[in-house]
């Protein structure tokens, strides 16, 4: 309880009369990644929007530096330094990259702001040469690096990725993992990683929970939960035969 | 030639109002996506607010003109905060319903304080003529365009090089990621109806001395609004330029056809428009994502 960073008590969140998460919880501890795993319409993103403030749970609770933020405009969310990252990158599209990243400090003030704008193209040097460009007619990666980069600027403690690999070609998805890892190591920020890749994730992370339908339905540690052989089996597509040829149903236990 | 430089010249600078109350649909339809058939009464309300200031407090015209200006901008402040905010995320007609409706209450409440009597706005400069050889200019119509033109550039360097005017393009263009950068949007929301409000009183300001103010110059709203699709709903500088080519048209239909059809050669204009080129003049409009 001590150094964690981002507690989820329990929350359930609708979209209008849907379900889309009945009853999560997970902690993030200062300093580490932990991955939300799961396929599609899980309801890990409704989770982050839940962090962020973009959604209203109708049960549960979030804390975050033990300050109950629990439904809390978003943007208030976002000064007391949670980045959230969204899905599909969401840039402003007709501002210029540079005016993307300053937006991203709209709520810092002073000549800090600028280093930080220095640090962000060493960061992703594509961006530099593209600075005065409208944001639209980056390519997908770079629109990718320019979410990550407008995040960052916040100066976050924590931040909040969702599927930052979305689209993007092998090599970009490794070059993302490293920016993930040197934000996490050099600038100290805390990670909450929401992934459908599942390898890339399982890698990078310290700790992990996996999602279906709404609930977590296993967590461990990354390395623990790479040799399950549930995850093996269904999210890093390692398939073991068995005897017949076929997949061995009546070994699912930990599901639901 | 001097009939219809002249013509040309009175087309302007009606133009520059239409294309201003123009450019306050455009502001709050690109920040909220709400349509505010309301614009035409905020000018009103700020052309006899001007006529308050000046007429009956006897107050500087210069003052008068910047307190109009921060009056009509904190009307419009107080009926997003009162009214609209109410409204987010209701459907799109019942928004429409609410904003005319808007308008016919300010349309009364202003017949209520001011009567219905034309009244009138005097400026400093409301009876200078210019002659430059057969052309006869009131200098009233010159300040309009000259007033337009300073207000564009106004409001060119505000969105381009404030943060402010960048966090209100920011948080029109993607709503939600405006909100996870921490730009307070609802705040901004509001300021965007101020910002519109004290266009239409600077638009009521210089259109007052050119006619008798009651409280139904507010209809001109609705010309305006021709104008704004003309000129591509969603494009600032589109305003502008529907609002010109509506202005110099019904002037130069009224000089040859008689003012039935110049009145009407809005809606014209509007319906070619709509059949030849629906996006408008300056196509802007984005696709929207669902």
């Amino acid at each position: 309880m001590d150094n964690n960073m981002l507690v989820v008590r329990n929350i359930e969140t609708y979209y209008g009369p849907i379900v889309a998460i009945r009853g999560v919880s997970l902690s993030v501890k200062k300093g580490s990644i932990v991955t939300v795993l799961g396929a599609n319409g899980a309801g890990k993103t409704t989770v982050l929007k839940t962090i962020s403030g973009a959604m209203s749970p109708q049960k549960g609770s979030v804390h975050f530096n033990d300050e109950e933020i629990t439904s809390r405009e978003p943007d208030k969310v976002a000064r007391l330094g949670i980045g959230h990252v969204p899905e599909g990158r969401e840039i402003f599209p007709f501002l210029t990259t540079e005016e993307n990243l300053l937006m991203g400090a709209f709520t810092r003030r002073g000549s800090s702001i600028d280093t930080d704008l220095e640090l962000i193209y060493s960061y992703f040097p594509q961006l530099s040469q593209n600075r005065k460009l409208a944001a639209g007619y980056l390519s997908g990666g770079q629109q990718q690096m320019l979410a990550i980069g407008r995040a960052l600027m916040l100066s976050p403690t924590l931040m909040l990725l969702d599927e930052p690999s979305l689209g993007l070609s092998p090599k970009l998805v490794h070059e993302i993992a490293e920016i993930i890892r040197t934000i996490n190591t050099e600038q100290e920020v805390t990670v909450l990683l929401v992934e459908q890749n599942a390898k890339m994730a399982l890698e990078l992370s310290d700790y992990g929970y996996i999602m279906e339908n709404g609930r977590v339905v296993m967590e461990d540690t990354c390395d623990r939960l790479s040799n399950a052989t549930d995850v093996q089996e269904f999210y890093l597509g390692m398939k073991d035969k068995g005897v017949r040829g076929q997949r061995r149903w009546k070994q699912r236990k930990t599901w639901r | 030639m001097d009939t219809v430089l002249q013509l040309l010249l009175k087309g302007i600078s009606q133009g520059c109002v239409y294309g201003l109350i123009a450019l306050g649909f455009v502001l709050i339809y690109k920040a909220t996506e709400m349509i505010n058939f309301a614009q035409g009464e905020l000018m009103m309300i700020g052309a006899l607010i001007a006529v308050t200031f000046t007429q009956y407090l006897q107050w500087n015209y210069f003052v008068a003109v910047v307190l109009t200006v921060l009056a009509t901008g904190f009307i419009g402040l107080l009926l997003e905060r009162s009214l609209l905010r109410r409204m987010i995320g209701e459907p799109p007609f019942a928004v429409l319903m609410v904003t005319i409706g808007l308008g016919f209450v300010l349309r009364a409440v202003a017949g209520m304080i001011w009567g219905h009597d034309p009244q009138e706005l005097r400026t400093p400069y409301s009876d200078v003529v210019i002659n430059m050889g057969d052309i006869v200019l009131g200098v009233s119509n010159l300040v309009v365009i000259g007033g337009t033109i300073a207000l564009c550039i106004a409001l060119f360097l505000f969105f381009r090089f404030t943060r402010i005017g960048i966090a209100m393009q920011a948080s029109s263009q993607n709503q939600l990621a405006a909100f996870y950068v921490g730009i307070p949007v609802k705040r901004i929301v509001a300021l965007t109806w101020a910002l519109s409000a004290g266009i239409a009183a600077i638009a009521g300001i210089l259109f007052a001395p050119l006619t008798a103010i009651t409280p139904n110059i507010g209809f001109s709203g609705i010309k305006a609004f021709a104008a704004a699709i003309v000129g591509g709903f969603g494009s600032l500088p589109g305003a502008i330029i529907g609002g010109l080519s509506i202005g110099i048209i019904e002037q130069f239909m009224q000089y040859h056809f008689g003012k039935g059809l110049g009145d009407t050669s809005a809606y014209i204009l509007l319906l070619l428009m709509l059949l030849i080129r629906p996006s408008g003049l300056i196509a802007s409009m984005q696709k929207k994502k669902v």
